[in-house]
């Protein structure tokens, strides 16, 4: 079974947004409708977006990290927010594990955004029903486009590859690869969701050197040293060569 | 969460509506049995066009619940088809259902239709209690529905937990038997003390229960973390920015927006308004004063809808650690 999904490298994420502008872009211009803006340009902006930037301070300052932390719909394996639908309109697709809303059968009681414990679905004001996340479904399988065009917006805008689109069920994949080989991880584990979106961690490379590796005991040159002390007397010779 | 009004309305309605018609069917059973006197059919007609009125009431605040109004004609009818897995769907097909067996109920008894189904040709009205015995069913599965909705996520932890269910069985059938008392302070005086002391009992056990669960919500242990949410290992962990300005769906669906000492002064309120007055008015209204019974019922109405209020605001939704900078 396929289960399509994003591994997002935390060790690599600048926190540029790019993948929230160009999600929102390419989702806001399908055949689904608009992805609502209220007050764009003025005070107190807000809208529906399917992809947000965090950013958090790890540690106390002097010794602090940022952390870029870009948030999505993790295509949950066991998505609880799928069974709570009164309507049938919240469903997971059977050939690749999205996670849809049928935004003409959605009746907008927000059920299943109290039932996703990562807040990822968001109610549009405009056309009072539940977005989310479709993972580009009508970019990914669109022929038309050439073959390397066929990956969601993010991960095509993103300018330092810290997003990996792919099968995560395939264990070939580069997704799967970089799952098991870079530690990557899910979020809230601790409530069974089986999230298909996994995170890669900050990874860090150190030399590890201890004090007496910097000095060598049997230094050659100790042994028999044949550095003079510098003259203090300076002569011509020392100022032409 | 944020406290929607029209869920408020719709599920403290429905409770008084349930409460109200268990209330009434009570009587008509005890009657059978002579237990309690009997009542002229008016009785149940007119008690049960009020149930009737509470239910369709909460039905219309559920109306505003939806995306917009016109999805309750449009697309509602889809929210039954998935009573498999869903309790929201399953309340959809037990609000309508409920509504439709108290509606025939009273029909019942207007026309006076009856038939012989015990054998007993000196009991009457047993086509109408085995249709009040069916409704009766469909209550507690309307109560039992309307509260899993809630029990059932699990994510909201103050809500994840039988106490939730005992709360809206007991509180609905309280306010249910207070209306109750006060009906028959005016159209059946010897019920008063029946109906009285029964909501008095009601309201205390509902105290218990709503107490049980206000002392295990304040005492709760938090499954999610900020290092589980994002995964990183460090004791301090600060949130710099949420990933927008002027807020989002997430900073206003999951947020109550009032102050911790405001949260705690409508528990008191509640607490006084819901258990304490009812039970110093329905004690007082014991002989049949009828003042006293309908102050009983309006001020416990109004009670519960600041009980209400509490419940969906005291509940924290984990995916509040993503959004601390609120």
């Amino acid at each position: 079974m396929t289960q399509l999904a994003l591994v997002i490298d935390l060790n690599v994420c600048v926190g540029c947004h790019a993948c929230v502008t160009s999600c929102k872009q390419w989702n806001t211009s399908g055949s689904a409708g608009p992805l609502f803006d209220d007050n764009p340009f003025t005070r107190d902006p807000t809208g529906t977006f399917f992809n947000r930037v965090q950013t958090y301070e790890i540690g106390t300052f002097p010794n602090t990290e940022t952390l870029h932390f870009p948030k999505s719909c993790l295509h949950c394996e066991d998505a609880p927010c799928v069974p709570v639908c009164p309507t049938g309109a919240s469903y997971k697709r059977e050939n690749d594990g999205i996670v849809l809303v049928d935004y003409d059968k959605c009746i907008g009681c927000k059920y299943c955004s109290w039932s996703c414990p990562y807040g990822a679905r968001e109610f549009d004001e405009q056309q009072k029903v539940m977005k989310k996340c479709t993972l580009c479904v009508d970019r990914i399988y669109d022929e038309s486009l050439p073959e390397s065009d066929r990956k969601p917006a993010c991960v095509l805008a993103c300018p330092t590859s810290a997003r990996m689109f792919g099968d995560v069920h395939d264990d070939q994949s580069e997704v799967s690869r970089a799952i098991r080989e870079d530690g990557g991880y899910q979020l809230m584990p601790e409530w069974g969701t089986k999230p298909s979106n996994h995170y890669l961690p900050r990874r860090k490379t150190r030399l590890n050197i201890q004090e007496d590796e910097l000095v060598r005991v049997d230094n050659p040159l100790k042994k028999e040293d044949i550095r003079h002390e510098t003259s203090k007397n300076v002569s011509l010779d020392d100022w032409l060569m | 969460m944020h406290p929607a009004f029209s869920v408020i309305f719709l599920t403290t309605l429905i409770g008084v509506g349930q409460g109200f018609f268990l209330a009434l069917f009570t009587e008509q059973s005890y009657s059978a049995v002579n237990l309690l006197p009997a009542q002229e059919s008016g009785f149940y007609v007119t008690g049960s066009l009020i149930a009737l009125a509470f239910l369709v009431g909460g039905l219309f605040a559920a109306v505003f619940h939806l995306g917009k109004p016109s999805y309750f004609i449009t697309r509602a009818w889809r929210g039954m088809t998935q009573w498999r897995t869903s309790w929201l769907s399953r309340e959809l097909i037990a609000m309508p259902l409920t509504m439709g067996l108290v509606f025939l109920y009273m029909a019942f008894h207007y026309f006076g239709w009856d038939a012989d189904i015990f054998g007993s040709p000196d009991t009457t009205g047993q086509l109408t209690l085995v249709l009040g015995g069916i409704t009766t069913v469909t209550v507690f599965g309307l109560f039992i529905c309307t509260a899993m909705i809630y029990a059932s996520v699990k994510f909201l932890q103050e809500w994840a937990c039988v106490l939730t269910v005992s709360n809206y069985i007991l509180l609905g059938g309280a306010s249910g038997f207070t209306l109750a008392a006060a009906y028959a302070a005016y159209v059946a005086p010897e019920l008063v003390g029946f109906y009285a002391g029964w909501a008095m009992i009601i309201t205390a056990l509902g105290l218990v229960s709503r107490g049980a669960s206000l002392f295990r919500n304040s005492r709760i242990k938090y499954k999610s973390t900020i290092q589980t949410a994002i995964g990183i290992r460090h004791n301090k962990v600060r949130q710099e920015a949420m990933g927008m300005m002027g807020g989002s769906f997430n900073t206003r669906e999951y947020f109550h927006g009032k102050t911790a000492s405001f949260l705690k002064s409508i528990k008191w309120i509640f607490l006084v308004l819901v258990f304490a007055l009812p039970l110093l008015l329905l004690w007082g209204g014991m002989d049949g004063g009828k003042g006293m019974l309908v102050m009983a019922f309006i001020i416990q109405y109004v009670g519960l809808l600041f009980e209400r209020w509490f419940f969906f605001a005291q509940a924290n939704h984990p995916q509040n650690i993503y959004y601390q900078t609120v």
